[in-house]
């Protein structure tokens, strides 16, 4: 439903027709942080101040930022049948954002959800900073803006049937698609849509519905793209017919950033069946053909001569010596009781299940691609400067993703598919193969940890935590986005993009004294990317382990200390919730054990109870997994349950087998065989998920669920084995041959 | 280059490809059909799970000759016009799919396997190595497990489904 068309997307005439029906574009109010000095000086000594999430996280930032082009955001289509098609400036990634908005447009139309189409939008440079898929922040960001443009159009839908009757539009009411009059007579938002159009803008004036009012939003809805998706019909980029556009990959270099001296066998590679072209490019060598069956034979069959990479002589042991040498040591003396840890966490693939991808159909003075881009706009930006194109020469058209977790903050396969298209003079139909994808698509960069915790009296005195990590790559927009916004908070300063972002999304969610956290970036020429939760995941993790040795050496109980030391009634009832419906503090059979992890962001907090079965320390299995989320308001709880669950199975992943190893410039991993991302057989059989009421403003839950997580599966497994995990994935062996180079 | 027919979805198809070109390829590329995806090559992932005969396969790694005279039956064939596959359905009932890339790879082997028991054990669910990177292996058990109970009942005690 969402996927563009070629055919749409080519043909601008369909827009001529359009501008006779209704279309809605709405101003959105500007949006103000205020910051009281109240807000920023701790309530009472015994509290520790708040940290700078706590005051403006990266998702206000996000808005923040945005808020110069909020009006323009929604486009929205009342079509002579009566559906409503809204073009959406985000990308759908599989977290059902496309739902959510469909939700609230039917919300503020009275209109049945099945009436909506939501539609990912093109690049839309106008948006400036305000196209960008991340931060957990496409409901926060859109929330407003979506209601106040259907609500909008409702309300000039109502107007246009006033006018029609001669009735006040007071006395009529919308339902199931229709005008009402108090008489009984309708009619329907098809038959209205021309007149609507007409109207002049300033006489109409419109709210979105109270929340209280809400019938859809809220409750819990399927995805609207489901039954696309379970009959094979979902067009994901590469199932677009462009015509002309061929299958093309890349042979690449044997490490990263390695770059093409020379081909040894181009003539015999170009006779091979079904080759019809070979081009040089930055990355590679690439090969377009008939198939891709016979384009990979031919990719694999290219001898070629390479140069040398950017980190050609490091391999993990290295990596992880820089990482230590440039961790900052925590500054309190251990005078009273402490706890002190440090850890690392190894690169991990993002993999999502569709490999980098794009089609790409450049001309002497144009070009036209299609991918999965979260950035599009960055995208368009990048690919104009490749082609010596001027930007508005290039469409840029948002296919659904089969997937992302981060990867597709990157126009990478877009930048690539245009520069192979240029060199051939042909469409290009690029598709990595799963092996490059793991070995030179982006990464979560690996990162070392040192925290110490003291206490005395029951109490913790102070918390540090210093991370050391190699350099994310944030140069998609969202880097641009934060500083602009964060630098100017008094508890922030002036700080690099990676630093701001860490500030303004990690945050130690306890009453531990004097709290401080700090990120030193290694930089390092490797491809890396933000992944799902970005920081949190390690940072938040490891705080959660710190918590439970911390409660060991205090002598209490990890749901009853992170109780006490948890600073709101939200974030406690997400714990009870969990400690109650999971059976906290159960008997358990030898080599299994309960774990527990909380964690707080983007306005919005979370619990995780786990068991674990690690009767045999090196094939440990989660069996069960207890989560409970308070996201503020949740749009569509179904959606969020499923965000919950994609967070748990990341977390069971990346804490007990799935990661990459370095090895000379290269990741060892190149496919699921090797990268143990988890499959049935390692996932609970029984997961139970509760949200919270609706209690406030819809908070971030895309990357909620994964820290907490890493924490409650982390812990489980030091109590089932008495093992305390220091470096993740926990279990890491090469169980493997590593495929050539 | 050779010759093969083969019939695809209930329709005969006709192709010429080298005797080893991976029947994906062929579905993909020649014949348009979609819905298998790539996802290693490699028949790891498992994205592309379709059935030969009515038996699970992984085209990625099967050559199209081995195609030849035969059934082939992808994601696009399972249901019978607007009259979903009672796993389709189990899949929209618990809202499986998240990015819905590995899901017509799911949902095949889930067929494959309602057709070898009709109660499938945990275990049994557990032996899909089908790899879903959205993580929603809880959700596809659970949909497993309600197609069951629904062919179950459909097909009354003792009788088996045939399709």
């Amino acid at each position: 439903m969402s996927s563009p068309t070629p055919n749409s997307a080519r043909h601008e005439d369909g827009a001529v027709d359009r501008r006779r029906f209704l279309m809605v574009l709405v101003a959105a109010p500007t949006l103000t942080l205020a910051l009281s000095a109240e807000t920023i000086a701790p309530a009472d000594a015994s509290s520790s101040a708040p940290q700078p999430a706590d005051i403006v996280d990266a998702g206000d930032a996000l808005i923040l930022a945005g808020t110069p082009t909020a009006h323009l955001m929604m486009v929205l289509e009342v079509t002579e049948n009566g559906e409503v098609r809204a073009e959406l400036p985000r990308a759908e990634v599989g977290q059902g954002i496309t739902t959510a908005v469909a939700m609230l447009v039917a919300e503020e139309l009275d209109l049945p959800l099945r009436k909506v189409r939501v539609e990912l939008a093109a690049a839309r440079p106008e948006l400036v900073l305000n196209q960008l898929t991340g931060g957990s922040n496409s409901v926060r960001s859109l929330y407003d803006p979506v209601r106040k443009a259907a609500a909008a159009a409702r309300a000039r839908l109502v107007a246009a049937a006033g006018e029609l009757w001669d009735v006040p539009s007071v006395r009529l009411v919308t339902r199931g698609g229709m005008v009402v009059a108090p008489d009984g007579r309708k009619a329907t938002y098809g038959s209205l849509t021309t007149r609507a159009a007409k109207l002049p803008l300033s006489r109409i004036t419109a709210k979105p519905k109270p929340e209280a009012e809400h019938k859809l939003v809220g409750t819990a809805t399927s995805r609207v793209d489901a039954r696309a998706m379970v009959t094979g019909q979902m067009r994901y980029a590469l199932d677009l017919d462009v015509p002309g556009a061929k299958p093309t990959m890349v042979r690449r270099p044997p490490t990263i950033n390695g770059t093409v001296r020379s081909m040894k066998n181009e003539a015999a590679v170009r006779d091979m069946p079904g080759v019809i072209d070979l081009a040089v490019i930055p990355t590679g060598v690439a090969v377009m053909g008939e198939t891709f069956g016979q384009v990979r034979d031919a990719v694999e069959a290219l001898d070629v001569t390479w140069g040398a990479g950017t980190v050609d002589s490091l391999s993990d042991a290295g990596i992880r010596k820089r990482l230590r040498a440039a961790v900052l040591p925590p500054v309190v003396p251990r005078l009273t009781g402490y706890v002190e840890a440090e850890f690392d966490f190894a690169f991990v693939s993002h993999a999502p299940l569709e490999t980098n991808c794009a089609i790409a159909d450049v001309r002497k003075d144009r070009a036209e691609i299609w991918a999965g881009l979260k950035s599009p706009i960055l995208a368009q930006q990048e690919i104009a400067a490749a082609l010596g194109l001027p930007q508005r020469q290039v469409t840029v058209h948002v296919a659904q993703s089969g997937g992302s977790f981060g990867r597709k903050l990157f126009p990478d396969a877009a930048i690539e598919a245009a520069r192979i298209s240029k060199a051939m003079g042909r469409p290009v139909k690029l598709m990595w193969s799963r092996i490059d994808d793991m070995r030179h698509g982006r990464t979560r960069p690996a990162s070392h940890h040192k925290i110490r915790a003291t206490y005395a009296g029951g109490k913790v005195l102070t918390y540090e935590h210093r991370v050391a990590a190699v350099e994310t790559d944030f140069r998609h927009g969202v880097g641009e986005m934060l500083t602009a916004v964060a630098t100017r908070l008094p508890v922030v300063g002036n700080m690099s993009f990676a630093q701001v972002v860490f500030h303004l999304s990690v945050k130690v969610p306890y009453r531990f004294g004097v709290v401080t956290g700090l990120l030193k970036e290694v930089p390092l020429k490797m491809h890396t990317a933000s992944w799902r939760s970005v920081w949190s995941a390690n940072t938040r993790g490891a705080d959660e382990i710190v918590v439970d040795e911390l409660a060991k050496k205090m002598r209490k109980d990890p749901v009853a200390f992170r109780r006490e030391s948890l600073k709101t009634a939200r974030q406690r009832a997400v714990l009870d919730k969990v400690a109650e419906e999971g059976n906290w503090g159960r008997d358990m059979p030898e080599g299994f054990a309960q774990g527990v992890g909380f964690h707080d962001e983007y306005k919005s907090c979370t619990a995780c109870l786990v068991e674990i079965d690690a009767r045999n320390p090196r094939k440990p299995r989660v069996v069960k997994a207890v989560i409970a989320a308070d996201v503020g308001r949740p749009i569509n709880p179904r959606g969020v349950e499923a965000q919950l669950l994609g967070g748990l199975t990341d977390a069971i992943s990346t804490t007990l087998r799935a990661g990459l190893h370095i090895d000379r410039g290269l990741p060892l991993e190149g496919s699921y065989s090797q990268f143990h991302y988890a499959r049935q057989k390692d996932s609970p059989t029984d997961v139970q998920i509760f949200i919270m009421p609706a209690n406030g403003e819809p908070g971030g839950a895309g990357e909620l669920g994964l820290p907490a997580a890493v924490g409650a599966i982390a812990n489980a497994y030091a109590r089932a084995t008495g093992i305390r995990p220091r470096s993740f994935p926990i279990n890491f062996d090469v169980d493997f041959t590593p495929f050539p180079r | 280059m050779p010759r093969y027919t083969f019939s695809v979805n209930g329709r005969t198809v006709t192709v010429n490809a080298p005797a080893d070109l991976p029947l994906l390829w062929v579905l993909r590329d020649r014949l348009g059909v979609t819905g298998p995806k790539y996802g290693c090559g490699i028949d790891v992932c498992k994205a592309c799970t379709s059935h030969l005969d009515g038996k699970a396969i992984n085209p990625c790694v099967v050559p199209v000759s081995e195609a030849q005279g035969r059934e082939v039956t992808t994601i696009e064939g399972l249901a019978e016009g607007d009259r979903l596959h009672p796993v389709q359905e189990a899949w929209l009932e618990q809202d499986v799919a998240q990015c819905g890339y590995c899901q017509p790879g799911q949902i095949m082997a889930a067929v494959a396997l309602l057709r070898e028991t009709r109660n499938p054990t945990d275990a049994q669910i557990d032996a899909i190595e089908n790899v879903c990177r959205c993580g929603t292996y809880f959700r596809i058990r659970e949909a497993i497990k309600n197609a069951a109970a629904k062919m179950r009942a459909v097909d009354g005690p003792g009788l088996r489904k045939r399709s």
